[in-house]
């Protein structure tokens, strides 16, 4: 039987959502599903795994035990699980850290690798994902003895498939790294990650200054949102490059994005086409975004925000 | 006289030369390739004997980049010269192929990832032709004799502080500074710096066994059809959170 892996990312304990999403990429492929997990987290996420067809969870130590975060061990000893397995097909996410070790065990397998899928038809090797920042949308096929793929976070949703999961340990054998890894410093913990949230309300030009975008957090914060940003609020430097959306920022597919006072440029659009729904919050009714969205909201933010937050609140208590 | 073969080399990397904005109309230089070069110029001002090279895979077009890399700073340019496109695969395989000709590095700073298409993995293909270690996204860059110092930025802002010997490839982030864009002198000067031109062929590079390959395109219509909340604030405030609820399904309460 063809199998297929699926290279599983953690949060706070607990299987990263947007990975079963990918492993969902998989389920019509009736190939054998495994999943790789690094630094004993095998046992914590084993029913998850199971209850969305996973068929193997394969846990990845090495001869000194739990293998600690650095990137290029951990590819080499994903490496070294695909091969032992005899595994040709990799799946994982186009997150950051996906997108890490992905690039990284393509290149030591020279293998092809397709970065950002929205979906894959793994049995005929094929991917598509958006080009061109968004304007297009193309299919690729991957030729050579692997496949590797790099699903688009919450491109696609998680499916339940109950089953039962056999869970083996696999030990690499690793060299020293050329890499170093000092120290990991925790960024902003409460915040949720852009990439990966299923709401983010975003702020542009209209947000006027830095301490306005306050507002947005607070608003965030009961929905779970992530906060994103327009260019133009970044470089007038009222948060930081990371929260850029669009073509030079980051590229989200939220369930919802909630636009404020911003335009909806081309280069924005660019980052964030694929949501699910779009909301723009627009004094200009004439604004592009405005014809381009699910739900305009034709009115000043600074009255709309607050009255959503209480809202919010009132419900989430 | 003791001749013993020093690190003296930064070279800059320009992957996806061309960011197509829109394939018949503008090229520029990718967004964070000009981080990677402003890197590479600063190094040079630290250390007195470095040779900061422009290395390009593309059309003939592809020299204007070059020429701003070089106004920029870069002391002389590459380009490997070659009229179709090519995957990660093989542009690092001929990147790799024309730096080693041209000597060994001690670093190559690429852009992060260029914003045309498949842009993260270039440099990490082009580590490992080179056999050398590689991160990405670094915002931060230091470097003492024999090692290198980089803090990388990962998930929700985390920072990554990690060590290396050189040679090494660099992927430049958005963070790492503030490119400065170069004064008409410069630009002037830049036209006259050294450009060597090598066809791919002459490279002769082996065609990779495995690949990625564009089967089919179609541009995407931009289909949505705005449905207008209004009413006062909190009509629409509920409005919104009905959306949420009930169409989106993304609210627990
Ligand atoms: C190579 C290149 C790359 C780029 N990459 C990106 C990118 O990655 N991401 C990105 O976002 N941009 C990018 N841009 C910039 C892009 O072209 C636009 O300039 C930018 O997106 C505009 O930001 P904005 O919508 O916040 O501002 P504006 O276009 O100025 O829009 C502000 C909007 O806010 C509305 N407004 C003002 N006050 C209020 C209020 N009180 N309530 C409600 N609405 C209000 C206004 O009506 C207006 O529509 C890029 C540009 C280039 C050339």
């Amino acid at each position: 039987m063809k199998r297929v892996a699926v290279l599983i990312e953690m949060k706070d304990g607990k299987v990263k959502p947007a990975c079963l999403g990918a492993i969902s990429a998989a389920h019509d492929s009736d190939a054998e599903l495994f999943a790789l997990v690094f630094k004993g987290t095998a046992a914590a996420s084993l029913e998850t795994l199971q209850a969305h067809g996973i068929d193997r969870v394969i846990e990845i130590t090495s001869q000194d035990g739990p293998i600690q975060w650095n990137a290029d061990h951990w590819a080499r000893a994903g490496i070294q699980a695909l091969q032992y397995y005899n595994i040709k097909t990799l799946l994982g996410l186009a997150s950051v850290q996906g997108k890490n070790l992905l690039s990284r065990i393509a290149a030591l397998l020279e293998a092809p690798l397709v970065m950002d899928c929205t979906a894959v038809n793994l049995s005929e090797h094929t991917a598509v994902k958006s080009q061109f920042s968004g304007r297009a949308v193309a299919e690729f096929k991957t030729r050579g003895e692997y496949h590797l793929y790099g699903m688009r976070p919450n491109a696609l949703s998680a499916v339940p498939s109950p089953g039962k999961a056999i869970l083996e340990m696999f030990q690499a054998v690793l060299e020293k790294s050329k890499l170093r890894v000092l120290e990991v410093q925790q960024g902003l913990s409460d915040r949720v990650d852009l990439t990966e949230a299923d709401i983010i309300i975003s702020g542009g030009r209209g947000m006027e200054n830095s301490d306005n975008f306050d507002i947005l957090f607070e608003c965030a914060r009961p929905m779970s949102a992530a906060v994103g940003a327009s260019r133009v609020a970044v470089d007038a430097g009222w948060v930081s490059h990371t929260m850029q959306v669009g073509q030079t920022g980051k590229t989200v597919s939220p369930k919802v994005y909630i636009a404020c006072g911003i335009s909806g440029s081309v280069q924005h659009f660019a980052g964030m086409k694929t949501a699910g729904i779009i909301m723009a919050i627009n004094l200009d009714p004439d604004a592009a975004i405005m014809h381009k969205c699910d739900y305009a909201v034709c009115a000043n933010l600074f009255d709309i925000i607050p009255a959503l937050t209480r809202k919010l609140k009132e419900i989430t208590g | 006289m003791c001749v013993k073969h020093v690190p003296d080399t930064a070279a800059t990397i320009r992957i996806g030369t061309d960011d197509c904005i829109d394939e018949n109309i503008t090229f520029i230089m990718n967004p964070y390739d000009e981080n990677a070069v402003e890197e590479a110029v600063r190094l040079k001002k630290q250390t007195i004997d470095a040779d900061v090279i422009a290395v390009t895979l593309g059309k003939g077009t592809a020299e204007a980049t070059l020429r701003s890399a070089m106004a920029m700073g870069a002391d002389r340019a590459i380009l490997v010269k070659s009229k179709s496109s090519h995957d990660s695969i093989s542009t690092a395989r001929a990147l790799c192929a024309a730096i080693q000709r041209d000597g060994d590095p001690d670093i190559v700073f690429t852009g992060k990832e260029s914003v045309d298409n498949e842009g993260f993995q270039t440099m990490f293909h082009l580590a490992a032709c080179l056999d050398v270690p590689v991160v990405s996204n670094a915002v931060k860059f230091a470097m003492t004799d024999t090692t290198i110092r980089v803090t990388c930025e990962m998930e929700a802002g985390d920072l990554e502080h990690i060590e290396m010997e050189t040679p090494c490839v660099i992927g430049a982030g958005k963070d790492l500074n503030q490119p400065s864009y170069p004064k008409l002198p410069d630009i002037l000067k830049a036209r006259k710096k050294p450009l060597t031109e090598i066809e791919l062929s002459d490279l002769g590079i082996a065609t990779p066994a495995s690949r990625v390959e564009m089967i089919k395109i179609e541009s995407i219509k931009e289909e949505r059809y705005p449905e207008i909340i209004d009413g006062t604030a909190d009509e629409i405030a509920d409005t919104i959170v009905h959306v949420l609820r009930e169409k989106a399904k993304v609210l627990d309460g």
